[in-house]
């Protein structure tokens, strides 16, 4: 196999001279090329980009991919639901949205992502995965690995080490799949847990299973050894030399229009803001003073922005104009914590000085901006 | 239904019943060559049902998960309907038509069903109907899409980009020469009908319609694709301007600013501005930078602004007070909670350093950067934006030398602090030298501070700061 860096490759200086050329077919066509960048956002970008762009019909396109510690959820999931926000915050964990379906992930460098770009009508997920499958026997053939008609690989025929999400356009498709090497098991069962209860919601919900490294069946594999063993067998099938052509996803002469769709991928209107509605229903127990409030609280979510908000506070625990200031301003607001904060600390700017209710003002909203 | 090859259009046949829209998938298949599907109708406001096409896989049902779209909207060939899901797979159904969407016939979350109506569609009776792309084989000669369009009897061809542009601008295809292939009307067309038309210059169009072509046609050697290929820029400058307004309701922490500002304004503010000389601040703090470094701490020039202004409230507690809303009393705080003006993604953030009067400079500059991180992650808490007493803003990093701050309430004062600036100045001996220069803006309450209070306020501010050793002497 030859890894070619974009300095050496003689294709990519073609990338200098016409960035179009780069993409120009080789003998018969197909493509396997890998990202330089660990960023998530930078990677769905690229996927993005080669599904809007590309002219799949002449040829095919496998792409590789790895990121640093981050999260995914499918297009129309819901991340309050699948996975615990103030653990990735903690963590600095980047969360991100992709634009395929399917449940939600964790990744970080050792797991592998592996994309495979086809025209609309070659779209093929069972194939794709027979691949890989063949692609890892190849390597080490002790390994008892399978398909699963639910698209999963499952490694001892009880571990889930591939998950799979694909995403259709007008005329062309991917399918994409995750490949666990050496991915922290600990982080991710950790991250991918979520403390809500009562949340309503009709975002797809993810199918939890227990997860194996095939690192932890031999511990001679290395990521860039599985990588490479798959691109071969794709060259192999799609009849080109096994060359891994290297791109840089912030490269905007390669991929014109990339950083603008990066761009879009960290927006809170496309991470956060593409929840399908739902609501939280949900009991605060404050303690305040010796005694704990018990305080109803429901919120419907709709666009990642609370549409109604109903707080049941005991008679004049707050002053009613103040209460209803809070649930005014709360209402078309961010379910956000960062938002909520700025604008409940804002709020208490023009509220009455008085410390008493100044504490039970922070304390009722300090409780809110946890369930964010 | 209409079958035609593309390159030997001859007749064309006028449908008029409802069957327009149906096609039967058997008939697609037969060829291998080429093959467009085109149909049209002639009657006015036709409404055709566009029906969810064959997902693949053999898969029957989808759950409907976005509408992209509703009732009444107009879209245009190629534009996103929706977004549906089946098994892992989310996909987006795309127009085959130009028109009015009329019904929606589905709902979120509710399963729609391959082969059955998605939308209702009203097709404008001038335009001809598109031909259904999902199941085009692209012909090996050329991967644009063409679409015909029949206007009094004459054939025009133009790609759905062309065709956008020009209705767009209002023109009608019928009136452009084209100077392609088979007389295809290119964008150079329209633009230099535009051109004659107005006598103007005309904007670029935007990137999707630039960029597809360029990427989808480049492999292919025919002589009109290179014709096409050839629009990497825009032909002219732009003039004609065809955006639209946005509103947007405010909410969230804008609306809370709407409230806070409209109050403070009620505030009446009087202004005092200075300059301070901070040629021997910059030079200690080069020399305590490293030192603070060595500690994991980054110095600014923040926290002897922050210490200096605390020492000042020391002596004049009146700026660090609150005047009750009936203006009946007045509080004066005990705390120097002196807020720092952040800049974020959200806006203007006031976090404030919690008892600057028994803080060190050190002290000031770690809780400083603890402040500026979590600022920059967006992890701020409630305690680090409440309690604040007294306001800098430190806009000279963004840029600008005296300002007009307004104070936040329930603080009474505020002061604006420009860029350090490098000027000639005279010293004691009348000689010029270069001074490094920093100029402030104080807003403070009139109700209860006057204009000498702010004034002696700031001098010895700026004493302190002019000639840092003093600090040491009043250093609590």
């Amino acid at each position: 196999m030859v890894l070619q860096s974009l300095k050496n490759c003689l294709w990519l200086s073609c990338v200098v001279r016409t960035p179009k050329a780069c993409f120009r077919s080789t003998a018969s066509g197909s493509l396997v090329i890998q990202s330089v960048s660990n960023d998530v956002y930078q990677n769905l970008a690229v996927e993005d980009w080669i599904h809007d762009h590309m002219d799949l019909e002449k040829r095919q396109v496998l792409f590789l991919w790895r990121n640093s510690p981050a999260v995914v959820i499918g297009r129309h999931q819901n991340p309050w639901q699948e996975c615990n926000l103030r653990l990735l915050r903690q963590k600095n964990i980047k969360l991100a949205r992709r634009r395929s379906g399917g449940g939600t992930v964790y990744h970080d460098l050792g797991n592998i992502n592996l994309t495979f770009f086809t025209t609309r009508k070659k779209y093929q997920r069972m194939e794709n995965l027979k691949l890989i499958v063949k692609a890892l026997k190849a390597l080490r053939p002790q390994l008892d690995i399978h398909v699963t008609d639910r698209f999963d690989i499952l490694l001892d025929r009880q571990y889930k080490i591939s998950g799979t999400a694909a995403k259709l356009g007008r005329t062309s498709a991917y399918h994409h799949c995750t490949l666990l090497c050496n991915a922290d098991k600990f982080v991710l069962s950790s991250v991918l847990k979520s403390p809500y209860e009562g949340l309503k919601s009709n975002a797809t919900p993810s199918v939890p299973a227990s997860v194996k490294n095939l690192f932890e069946e031999d511990p001679s594999l290395t990521s860039e050894m599985l990588l490479d063993a798959i691109a071969k067998e794709y060259a192999m099938q799609h009849q080109i030399d096994h060359h891994i052509m290297l791109i840089n996803p912030a490269d905007e002469t390669l991929l014109p229009g990339i950083n603008d769709k990066t761009k879009e991928l960290q927006t809170w209107e496309w991470v956060y803001g593409k929840t399908p509605k739902f609501s939280v229903s949900t009991c605060l127990n404050i303690a305040y003073k010796g005694s704990v409030l018990d305080v109803k609280v429901n919120m419907d979510v709709k666009h990642g922005r609370i549409e109604v908000c109903n707080i049941d506070l005991p008679e004049q625990w707050l002053p009613p104009g103040l209460y209803s200031e809070l649930v005014k301003n709360l209402t078309g607001s961010k379910f956000c914590p960062n938002e909520t904060t700025a604008l409940v600390t804002t709020l208490l700017r023009v509220c009455p000085q008085d410390d008493e209710l100044h504490s039970r003002w922070s304390l009722l909203c300090e409780n809110m901006i946890m369930l964010m | 239904v209409c079958i035609h090859r593309v390159r030997s259009c001859s007749s064309i046949r006028f449908i008029k019943s409802k069957y327009v829209c149906v096609f039967d998938k058997s008939a697609l298949k037969f060829s291998h060559q080429q093959r467009l599907f085109r149909t049209s109708a002639v009657s006015c406001g036709q409404i055709v049902q566009f029906k969810l096409s064959d997902i693949g896989e053999g898969i029957t049902e989808v759950t409907v998960k976005e509408w992209y779209i509703k009732e009444g909207d107009s879209v245009s060939q190629f534009d996103s309907i929706c977004e549906v899901q089946s098994d892992k797979a989310s996909v987006t159904i795309t127009s085959r038509y130009d028109g009015i969407i009329r019904k929606l016939h589905y709902s979120i979350d509710e399963i729609a069903f391959v082969g059955k109506p998605l939308v209702d569609i009203e097709i404008d009776a001038s335009k001809g109907v598109a031909p259904e792309e999902d199941v085009v084989e692209t012909p090996p000669m050329s991967h644009e899409e063409h679409t015909h369009q029949e206007i009094k009897g004459h054939k025009t061809l133009a790609t759905p980009a062309v065709r956008r542009l020009a209705m767009e601008n209002n023109i009608k295809l019928s009136e452009v020469v084209g100077t392609g292939k088979d007389n295809r009307i290119l964008k150079e067309d329209i633009l230099n009908y535009l051109a004659k038309q107005t006598g103007a210059i005309l904007p670029p169009s935007p990137k999707a319609e630039i960029v597809p072509p360029l990427r989808k046609t480049e492999t292919v050697p025919a002589a009109p694709k290179d014709k096409a290929c050839k629009i990497p820029v825009p032909v002219s400058r732009p003039t004609a301007f065809s955006g639209k307004d946005k509103t947007e309701p405010v909410t969230g922490f804008q609306k809370a600013m709407v409230k806070t500002m409209s109050a403070a304004l009620k505030i009446p503010h009087f202004g005092y501005c200075d300059e301070v000389d901070l040629t021997q601040l910059v030079q200690l703090r080069e020399e305590l930078k490293p030192l603070a470094e060595i500690r994991g701490v980054k110095l600014s020039f923040m926290p002897f602004f922050i210490k200096a202004a605390s020492l000042g409230l020391l002596q004049y507690p009146i700026l660090n007070a609150s005047l009750d809303e009936s203006c009946q009393n007045v509080t004066y705080k005990a705390s120097h909670n002196i807020g720092v003006a952040m800049d974020t993604e959200q806006g203007l953030i006031v976090p404030n350093v919690k008892n600057v009067q028994v803080c060190s400079v050190f002290d000031i500059a770690l809780e400083l950067n603890r402040l500026q991180s979590l600022g920059s992650a967006g992890q701020l808490g409630t305690s680090d934006l409440t309690g604040g007493t007294f306001t800098l803003s430190n806009i000279g990093t963004i840029g600008g030398t005296y300002a007009k701050p307004v104070i936040l309430p329930p603080e009474v004062a505020i002061g604006a602090l420009g860029r350090i600036q490098v000027l000639p100045r005279f010293n004691g001996k009348g000689e010029v030298f270069r001074a490094q220069i920093m100029s402030v803006s104080w807003s403070a309450d009139h109700r209860i501070i006057d204009g000498a209070t702010m004034a002696r306020f700031s001098n010895l501010w700026k004493s302190y700061l002019e000639n840092p050793a003093s600090m040491l002497l009043d250093l609590k």
